[in-house]
């Protein structure tokens, strides 16, 4: 199992470089370098520019150097932790992402725990219940939530809040804890806020894990091996829990990896609606002031966010099914 | 010899959308103790039904319609006979009898076991079910149990995950399963089909050698007579969910009445015989298992009938015809 774990980190490795490459070529990407479209911004605007500055950002960021050592001393920065600047708020890179970023991991593993709380007992109910007018019932209210895109149900969510309960749920914090420093009443505010974009991106999610699960499970519950239990004796509860369930979820364990940044993606358009303070309204505006680096930074994180999340649900599949332990112990 | 169970004009029938199939459509027959029923027949023609329904785990839509399961329960020192067709399948009294006292294998050894649990969790599991025993004595059974199916180092072998077992020893590990609680009824369905000459050879033998040492009785099914024959003391052929004919081995084999029955003995596989090449050589199919049938099922495909409608109109019906020796076949039973 370890061999396994970290043979698989190693594996990690060139898959993250490809990335950092993908995300500086796309620093790359406008015309120009980025110190040209600074000056020419602040001229326009009529501010001086100031040379000793101009001349100390392209020595830092290596302009005069061929591409790829530019690349290579962007990567060395970015290991120790300098991202860059961003020239739209003329501030480090750093420090504009740190909370965000936090805020969207947050939102996404709260997510995806909603997710599976309420779609693995439902799943099974539809599933050991089939045709029935729960299963029914469960399965047309989950088709809606598939159906409903998240950045309608966010505008009824506050709306309906707003209107008949007199609450303004958008943002993550009430106003005065916004700026506040962090204790636990602040926690407490967050998870006042929390669970609305928790909810809104969920339901699309839990309603195509209930479909998930209540066709794996429908599929073990035809195997042998619930005869050979039930034949035996085993009630049927402590049977189904015990056995088909446990076969059923263990591929949704591997879907962890891509369910990831589909819920970051997920949240940005929602977290635009609700004002949140996670990544996506930021990366948006990024891309749409062209301000590179700080897109880039971005993009470099939430893709090695997905090759993290593909390493943990990996794990946990090997740590679930020991068919898969079994062939990684063959093909060492 | 005593009765252990006796099943009287049993009928399951499974309610589809497509319409009513009679899967076992009037079955009887008694299961002596410490002996072995064959029950034979074409794939399809309701022999699993039969074990399932003796368990009560026929999946739905199928339901007992008709029929007594007489059953001589031992609770406490004391035997009181029950009707299995009576109880209700999921309920208290049906699950502590199946398992402990009539326990069941299956054909599959690969899919019979949860792939994601050990040999020894599902062994052990059985056991604990049934009886107040602490986890390491249970543990021990286990170890015990498989050692004597003929499972090599036991101890370690508890710990194995099915894949990790060839098919034999995976069928071994479903009968040390079975045998955990010493069950008085075993049935055996198919137990051996899925594996090749030598292991099915091998898996008979142990079968019968945990007869002798577990004195229980078994109920052994198969589309194979020669794997019957090696192993019933009674045979008891069926047929689109019917009885064809029932006699002793020797009987069957020196002496089968039923077209249907000669039909079997004629394809039974020789020793060089590639297995699952079986019966290919019934001409015909099996007729749909929707239509409902009044005569003899066999119509159409018998060679022997000609054509002669008492076969076709003559209402089914199991005939004695010698001391132990039942058969269905107008054309022998009824006078003309
Ligand atoms: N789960 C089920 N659903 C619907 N029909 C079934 C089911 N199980 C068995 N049957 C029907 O019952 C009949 C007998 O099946 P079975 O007992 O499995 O045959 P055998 O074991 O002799 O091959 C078949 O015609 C089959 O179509
Ligand atoms: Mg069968």
């Amino acid at each position: 199992m370890l061999t396994y774990i970290i043979r698989r980190i190693f594996i990690m490795i060139p898959t993250l470089i490809a990335i950092s490459v993908i995300s500086f070529i796309i620093i790359e990407l406008p015309p120009g370098d980025f110190l040209t479209a600074y000056t020419a911004e602040l001229s326009m605007s009529g501010e001086a520019i100031d040379q000793v500055e101009l001349e100390s950002l392209k020595k830092r960021f290596g302009l005069d150097e061929p591409l790829y050592m530019r690349y290579l001393l962007w990567a060395w920065n970015f290991l120790h932790g300098d991202f860059g600047h961003s020239f739209e708020w003329n501030k480090p890179v750093r420090d504009l992402i740190g909370e965000r970023l936090a805020m969207s991991v947050t939102i996404s593993t709260c997510t995806l725990l909603f997710t599976w709380l309420v779609s693995v007992p439902i799943g099974i109910y539809s599933a050991v219940r089939q045709y029935s007018w729960v299963d029914h019932f469960l399965t047309f209210i989950g088709f809606i939530g598939l159906a409903t895109p998240n950045f309608l149900f966010a505008l009824v969510l506050l709306w309906v809040s707003y209107a008949y309960l007199g609450m303004n749920v958008g943002g993550l914090f009430s106003p005065e804890y916004s700026e506040a420093p962090w204790d636990l009443a602040k926690v407490l505010d967050l998870l006042k806020h929390l669970w609305i974009p928790v909810v809104i991106v969920g339901t699309a999610h839990t309603a195509k894990f209930i479909r998930i699960i209540r066709g794996n499970l429908l599929d073990e519950l035809k195997k042998p091996y619930v005869t050979t239990a039930r034949a035996k004796g085993l009630p049927e509860t402590r049977l189904i829990l015990k056995y088909p369930v446990r076969v059923a979820i263990n591929p949704l364990v591997s879907t962890i990896g891509w369910t990831l940044p589909e819920l970051i993606s997920g949240i940005a358009i929602t977290a635009v609606v609700l004002n949140l303070p996670t990544t996506g309204p930021l990366l948006l505006r990024a891309l749409m002031s062209q301000d590179m680096q700080l897109a880039g930074t971005f993009i470099m994180f939430l893709s090695a966010l997905t090759v993290l999340g593909t390493l943990i649900s990996d794990i946990l599949l090997a740590w679930v099914d020991p068919r898969i332990r079994y062939e990684a112990r063959e093909v060492k | 010899m005593a009765t252990i169970l006796a099943v009287e004009n049993l009928r399951v029938h499974f309610f589809l959308d497509q319409g009513l199939v009679r899967a076992v459509d009037g079955v009887s027959f008694t299961l002596e103790e410490g002996k072995t029923l064959g029950i034979v027949g074409e794939s399809g023609s309701g022999k699993s039904v039969i074990g399932q329904s003796i368990l009560r785990i026929v999946p739905p839509p199928g339901q007992i319609v008709e029929g007594n399961i007489l059953f001589q329960h031992q609770e406490n020192g004391a035997t009181t006979q029950i009707d299995l067709a009576q109880l209700d399948p999921w309920g208290k009294k049906a699950r502590s009898i199946r398992g402990r006292e009539i326990a069941m294998i299956f054909q599959e050894p690969m899919n019979s076991f949860s792939p994601v649990h050990t040999v020894g969790n599902q062994i052990i599991e059985a056991l604990r079910l049934h009886q107040d025993v602490s986890a390491a004595e249970a543990r021990n059974r286990g170890i015990e149990m498989l050692g004597r199916v003929g499972i090599p180092q036991p101890e370690l072998r508890i710990d194995a995950y099915p894949y990790e077992l060839s098919g034999g020893m995976r069928q071994r590990a479903m009968i040390a399963m079975a045998l955990v609680c010493n069950p008085r009824i075993l049935i055996a369905d198919e137990p051996t089909t899925a594996l090749d000459v030598t292991i099915q050879a091998q898996i008979l033998e142990l079968l019968r050698s945990l007869q002798e040492e577990f004195r229980m009785a078994i109920l052994f099914i198969s589309h194979n007579l020669g794997v019957i024959a090696e192993i019933s003391h009674e045979v008891m052929v069926v047929y689109f969910g019917r009885v064809m004919e029932r006699a002793t081995v020797s009987e069957i084999f020196k002496a089968p009445l039923h077209p249907y029955t000669k039909a079997l003995l004629e394809s039974v596989p020789g020793i060089d015989t590639p297995v699952r090449t079986h019966l290919a050589t019934i001409e015909g199919t099996l007729p749909d298992p929707h239509m409902y049938i009044r005569g003899c099922p066999f119509f159409g495909r018998c060679g022997e009938c000609e054509g002669n409608t008492v076969c076709r109109d003559e209402p089914y019906e199991l005939t004695w015809v010698a001391e132990d020796h039942y058969v269905a076949c107008p054309r022998i039973c009824v006078p003309m």
